[in-house]
């Protein structure tokens, strides 16, 4: 898989609050509403702007706070392609992968990438290419890819069960 | 070499003989709990195509997050969950009159030593104060162990922390996790176990435990253990008829890191807006002013919070600048609070008693804040907008310390109010 889009880049320890405001948690039930108020609390341009196959580039942490499924699928419905940062908090990487959204662990990559560029990432390879030259990436564990490959949880959980 | 607890316990759930860490192994959780959201979990259950959970004695769901419904939203959304457990044959349902998800779970013994626990809430983490291994999850994946009753986990590392020395006056449990938490940073344990032990833990109350292990989650950690003991198991004696097997760190295991805490010079604590690991002591803030308090919460809603908060309020008015708002965390906790007198106390001294839930804590109902707003608060989290306003401010602190603060309208150093 290719992505390629413009860079929002932010710091570290962006968490779940910011990202999907815990006041919405029980009263917006669809991903395409969902979508229309992701970032909303750390960047108010963010749904204003934001172009299908775009990527957020942020430091350590990314995603911490609560668990809630909807900050990584907000966030996959508003069109991102992938979440490059140089950690994510655990049940947020968790959700990105049942959701089918790519999440990509790279220091390196984080530190040379600016803000509006336009970087390239090619999954399979494990290599993401920005102004400042190519990053390689490790491939995520053979399970983990699974579920992403069957475009995430819960149509993994039905091909597991053999549900047409 | 010995194992630790997270190695031996993942390795007992995936009937493996041996595991390493970092390896994924498949294991079957002993019970899975969510709460509001097993309204959006049964939605993703049914896309999966499954008639019935595999599992129902497996399942556990207490109602909390916006008790009683705020609107009608709200309302509906509880409704699909009465109707859903009725249709599965759940039993371990809590209606609105139980409590919190992480006081409930051990007060009807679904959080035994040694067993496996995974909830679709990040302070999951809380039910390591018994010695289960108890991790937070997404929706997706509650639904997808309700239809297969497995889920992969991955093999943590573990940090031992050690605290160890005196524990100073008008320091409580919550100030030597929130000194932790500044100090290791809010990536501090990310991904990893974290074991707490020492002295000072083994003084603790159960109570206390729980405190450590639910902000465990504050600093990423995977889970929250403390090594289970008399008082641990006292506690549970009364809750269950399951019999159960402990498991613990072997004497000789290895861990990632050891780090030791001595706590004798230790003053109190303060998260200060707008992340948990923005902790200083009080001396450093004190005299900023309030306009809520909040006793309460997963992290310090329990009888001892209480006691102490009507200990330091008896006899006195809180300051007419102030709210203060208390969330008993279970129906448990409220009986136990009104025989006590606590109550009473309080409510004398200008506080307002709610039910039994999380109340403003995620900034859904039940006391959110306008801007320009700041409120001290016993919860675990402070992030922009947590409690309901982007312009508002949250701090955290001990129970003791909201209480003696609330007095004065602003952030009091609670060792004045002590004898």
């Amino acid at each position: 898989m290719i992505i390629k889009g413009k860079v929002w880049k932010y710091g570290d320890n962006v968490n779940t609050d910011v990202i999907f405001p815990g006041k919405y948690t029980y009263t917006i039930t669809e991903p395409e509403e969902m979508a229309k108020h992701a970032l909303e609390d750390l960047d108010s341009n963010f749904t204003k702007e934001v172009k299908k196959g775009d990527v957020i580039v942020a430091g350590r942490n990314f995603g911490c706070g609560s668990s809630r499924e909807q900050a990584a699928t907000c966030l996959k419905y508003a069109g991102v392609g992938a979440i490059v940062a140089k950690s994510f908090a655990r049940i947020f990487f968790r959700n990105s992968i049942n959701q089918g959204l790519l999440v990509i662990q790279c220091k390196e990559a984080v530190e040379n990438i600016s803000s509006d560029e336009i970087i390239t990432i090619d999954f399979e390879k494990g290599k993401l290419s920005c102004k400042k030259g190519i990053f390689n990436f490790p491939p995520l564990s053979e399970s983990v890819l699974g579920i992403l490959n069957d475009g995430g949880l819960i149509p993994h959980t039905r091909r597991i069960l053999g549900i047409k | 070499m010995g194992k630790t607890f997270a190695e031996k316990i993942l390795a007992l759930k995936s009937g493996k003989e041996s595991i390493s860490i970092g390896e994924i192994v498949t294991v079957s959780p002993d019970a899975v709990m969510s709460h509001d959201n097993a309204a959006a979990i049964s939605k993703k259950f049914k896309q999966i195509g499954v008639n019935k959970v595999i599992h129902p004695e497996r399942i556990v769901i207490p109602l909390d997050h916006c008790v009683p419904a705020a609107t009608e939203k709200y309302a509906l959304n509880h409704k699909v969950i009465r109707e859903f457990v009725q249709e599965q044959g759940i039993k371990n349902f809590y209606d609105i009159n139980t409590g919190v998800c992480h006081q409930v779970l051990p007060e009807k013994g679904h959080t035994l030593p040694g067993t496996l626990v995974l909830g679709s809430d990040s302070h999951t983490t809380t039910y390591g104060a018994f010695g289960a291994f108890a991790a937070g999850i997404g929706r997706s994946e509650v639904a997808s162990i309700w239809a297969t009753g497995k889920i992969w986990l991955k093999v943590p590392e573990t940090i031992k922390i050690n605290i160890e020395g005196e524990i100073p006056k008008g320091v409580y449990p919550k100030d030597i996790i929130l000194y932790i938490i500044g100090d290791l940073g809010a990536d501090g344990a990310l991904y990893k176990a974290v074991e707490f032990s020492g002295k000072v833990v083994r003084d603790m109350s159960v109570g206390g435990r729980m405190t450590l292990c639910n902000m465990a989650a504050e600093m990423g950690a995977k889970i929250g253990y403390v090594e289970p003991d008399e008082k641990s198991i006292q506690w549970l004696a009364s809750r269950t008829e399951k019999e159960y097997k402990i498991v613990k760190s072997d004497a000789d295991a290895e861990f990632e890191r050891i780090i030791d805490y001595d706590i004798s010079g230790l003053e109190p604590q303060i998260a200060c807006p707008h992340t948990v690991d923005n902790v200083k002591p009080v001396s450093d803030v004190m005299g900023t002013k309030i306009n809520q308090a909040l006793i309460g919460t997963c992290t310090n809603g329990r009888i001892e919070d209480l006691k102490i908060a009507s200990d330091i309020l008896q006899g006195k008015k809180i300051s007419r600048n102030v709210r203060l708002l208390v969330f008993p965390a279970s129906m448990e906790v409220f009986a136990e609070a009104m025989e006590k007198g606590i109550f009473q106390e309080l409510v004398k001294s200008g506080a307002v008693i709610m039910n039994p839930g999380c109340g403003p804590c995620l900034g859904a109902h039940e006391g959110v804040l306008a801007p320009g707003e700041v409120c001290l608060s016993t919860a675990n989290r402070n992030f922009k907008g947590r409690m309901g306003c982007k312009e508002a401010k949250v701090y955290l602190a001990s129970p003791a310390t909201v209480a003696a603060s609330s007095l004065y309208g602003e952030i009091t150093d609670v060792r004045r109010c002590l004898k």
